[in-house]
């Protein structure tokens, strides 16, 4: 189109380039030619008014890209140096103006490990469920609805119930376990829409293939079906540790404290937990300029941890989806 | 004989499966029992009228004062804000990714737009406090950065992903057929995706957006580190707010166990599930109700 347009500009000189769309059809050669300049214009300017707008929603896109480098580089920027053995191996010291962040570290592995745990059995029997068994109908609307509203509710919310069911009501106390499993009912719908998305790439073909073999159901499900879906519901069980690992609020109130010098040794031990430790030291700390590095190196370990753990994941995922077709 | 117990097996299995993926509905259900548990017993001091529009929040006073409405009002202005900009970036993004960016390049902006919403929440209110509040403090003279329109740029940046990605999925499933009419028909590709491809994928569109706000109204780390925590209602977007996440995560430590402001902030968070609730009750209904279904939908 771009080529035609130049050769029309290239043709005719400026004057008759006025020639707008509403000329008369003359049957005169030079009106023929107004109106096909006026239609060649009107292309321009449709082209031009495209490309313009196509430049804003690049624009777009790269702001979003942007935003996510400018975190992660003010992060790095200000948080390496505080990064050592020591700051990964010990420790807080002197009302954590001082010393490492291990017993962070060691917490938020535990809960968002025990949250999995939970989680990755309840969810995969629920996505094998609606995948595999059920048919359309009321009870799956009703279940669809219920997993997509636990998707929806707000993180302090589960801290809400977190506190009111599993410490209070439980007796858990401000623990592991029970902050373990509120961060596992909130990543139960992460779970389930994984391994759903795994179980449907699986191609009806197998699933045929097994029955038609004489096997049963449960036998097609377990022997073929989850095998090759298993990539795909690891990838998600990823996701599901990382967005674990990285909440606050669910553990505000169920897990994490301020300061506890000792390690773990029981699921019924409080704990300290990486983003939990953030927010204390940044709004709460004894001396908060002064604890500045340590919090720029905690949030770049957590940083680290879930981007990394993200990363792997969705690699892995887009080279299953290349090995698919 | 081992037929029949075949049978049995299998049907054990279906119901036992059954049973397991009803978890979800009733984790959901447990957590309506447990915050109207904890939460109603306010409202045998405080009508429900003067909590939800009473103008003062002053929990820790004598007598104290239970009215969340300017928690409310701060929720829903700090939403709105953060809308305005992350639905045209959200869905732009979108129509860029879906329609114009070449399969390379979509194939490193997609994961990105994933590690954006991978981030933290904490790591984003820790941003928006070290990072943006200081920048906007020097750059626009104000009292304090940590405000209104800190706590909204920052929750668009959270909400973006979310927008982004169910709208590509509705943009993604509009049929060619309806692409290729339009341009041949002379349209531009502009034309086309205003004209065409956007109204056909209008109602996964609209699902995504009240599913990013869902999102924002009910974050809490950034509204609880960036908006400033003043219980008051904005008269500017460049006032310190208080939102209900922020105000439930900042005294839930503080509140005496089962007194009012332990109620109180229960209470708080009926109304925080609630607004969450009716958010992806209308995004289901939208996404059920307008279901695309290819030309038929124009």
């Amino acid at each position: 189109m771009d080529i035609t347009q130049d050769e029309y500009q290239d043709e005719y000189p400026e004057k008759e380039q006025k020639a707008t769309g509403k000329a008369a059809p003359e049957k005169t050669v030079k009106a023929r030619y107004g109106i096909q300049e006026a239609a060649t214009r009107l292309q321009t300017r449709r082209a031009a008014k495209q490309r313009m707008i196509f430049f804003f929603f690049r624009g777009a896109a790269i702001i979003n890209g942007l935003a996510l480098f400018i975190i992660v580089f003010f992060m790095v920027k200000n948080g390496i140096s505080a990064i050592s053995w020591e700051f990964l191996t010990q420790v807080p010291r002197s009302s954590m103006t001082q010393g490492g962040i291990l017993p962070c570290i060691i917490g938020t592995l535990y809960l968002s490990v025990g949250a999995i745990l939970v989680a990755l059995p309840i969810g995969v029997a629920s996505a094998i469920y609606l995948n595999e068994y059920a048919r359309p109908g009321k009870v799956i609307r009703i279940i669809r609805l219920g997993i997509n509203n636990l998707a929806g509710v707000p993180s302090v919310v589960f801290g809400l119930f977190g506190l009111a069911f599993f410490v209070i009501y439980l007796k858990m106390g401000v623990s592991i376990l029970a902050g373990a499993l509120t961060l596992a009912a909130m990543s139960l719908p992460v779970i389930i829409g994984a391994t759903e998305e795994a179980l449907k790439s699986v191609p009806d073909t197998y699933r045929e293939a097994s029955l038609g073999l004489g096997a049963t159901k449960w036998q097609t499900i377990y022997r073929v079906v989850v095998p090759a879906a298993l990539p795909g519901i690891l990838t998600g069980s990823i996701l599901g540790i990382s967005r674990a690992a990285g909440e606050t609020a669910p553990i505000m109130f169920t897990a994490a404290v301020f300061y506890t010098p000792k390690l773990p040794d029981s699921i019924f031990d409080e704990i300290m937990a990486l983003p939990y430790h953030i927010y204390v030291l940044a709004t709460a700390g004894t001396d908060i300029e002064a604890t500045r590095p340590l919090q720029y190196g905690t949030a770049l370990v957590l940083i680290a941890l879930v981007l990394g753990m993200n990363l792997i994941a969705i690699v892995w995922r887009s080279r299953l989806r290349k090995k698919l077709k | 004989m081992t037929g029949n117990r075949r049978k049995k097996a299998e049907k054990t299995m279906k119901s036992l499966f059954f049973i397991i993926a009803t978890a979800s509905v009733a984790v959901l259900g447990m957590i309506m029992i447990f915050l109207f548990m904890e939460g109603l017993p306010i409202f045998k001091e405080v009508s429900v009228k003067n909590f939800l529009f009473g103008k003062y929040w002053y929990p820790t006073s004598d007598p104290p004062d239970f009215g969340i409405f300017p928690l409310i009002i701060a929720s829903i202005s700090v939403t709105g804000v953060s809308a305005v900009m992350a639905i045209p970036l959200g869905v732009m993004t979108a129509v860029y990714l879906a329609e114009l960016a070449s399969k390379r390049v979509a194939e490193i902006v997609k994961p990105m737009v994933e590690l954006l919403a991978a981030l933290p929440s904490v790591v984003i209110g820790f941003f928006g406090m070290v990072v943006v509040a200081p920048f906007l403090q020097d750059i626009f003279d104000m009292p304090t950065g940590l405000n209104l329109f800190n706590a909204s740029l920052m929750l668009a940046f959270m909400s973006i992903p979310t927008i982004c990605s169910i709208s590509e999925d509705a943009i993604y499933s509009v049929p060619n057929a309806l692409r290729e009419g339009s341009l041949a028909l002379g349209a531009t590709q502009w034309e086309t995706i205003i004209r065409v491809v956007l109204p056909a994928s209008i109602s996964g569109i609209s699902t995504a957006v009240i599913l990013g706000m869902s999102r924002a109204i009910g974050e809490t780390m950034v509204v609880l580190m960036v908006a400033g925590g003043a219980a008051m209602i904005p008269g500017s977007i460049f006032d310190p707010v208080r939102p209900m996440p922020a105000s439930i995560a900042a005294e839930m430590a503080e509140a005496p166990f089962r007194g009012e402001h332990y109620y109180a902030l229960f209470a708080t968070g009926i109304v925080l599930f609630l607004f969450t609730l009716f958010f992806n009750v209308i995004a289901d209904f939208i996404s059920n109700r307008y279901r695309q279904v290819g030309e038929a939908s124009l």
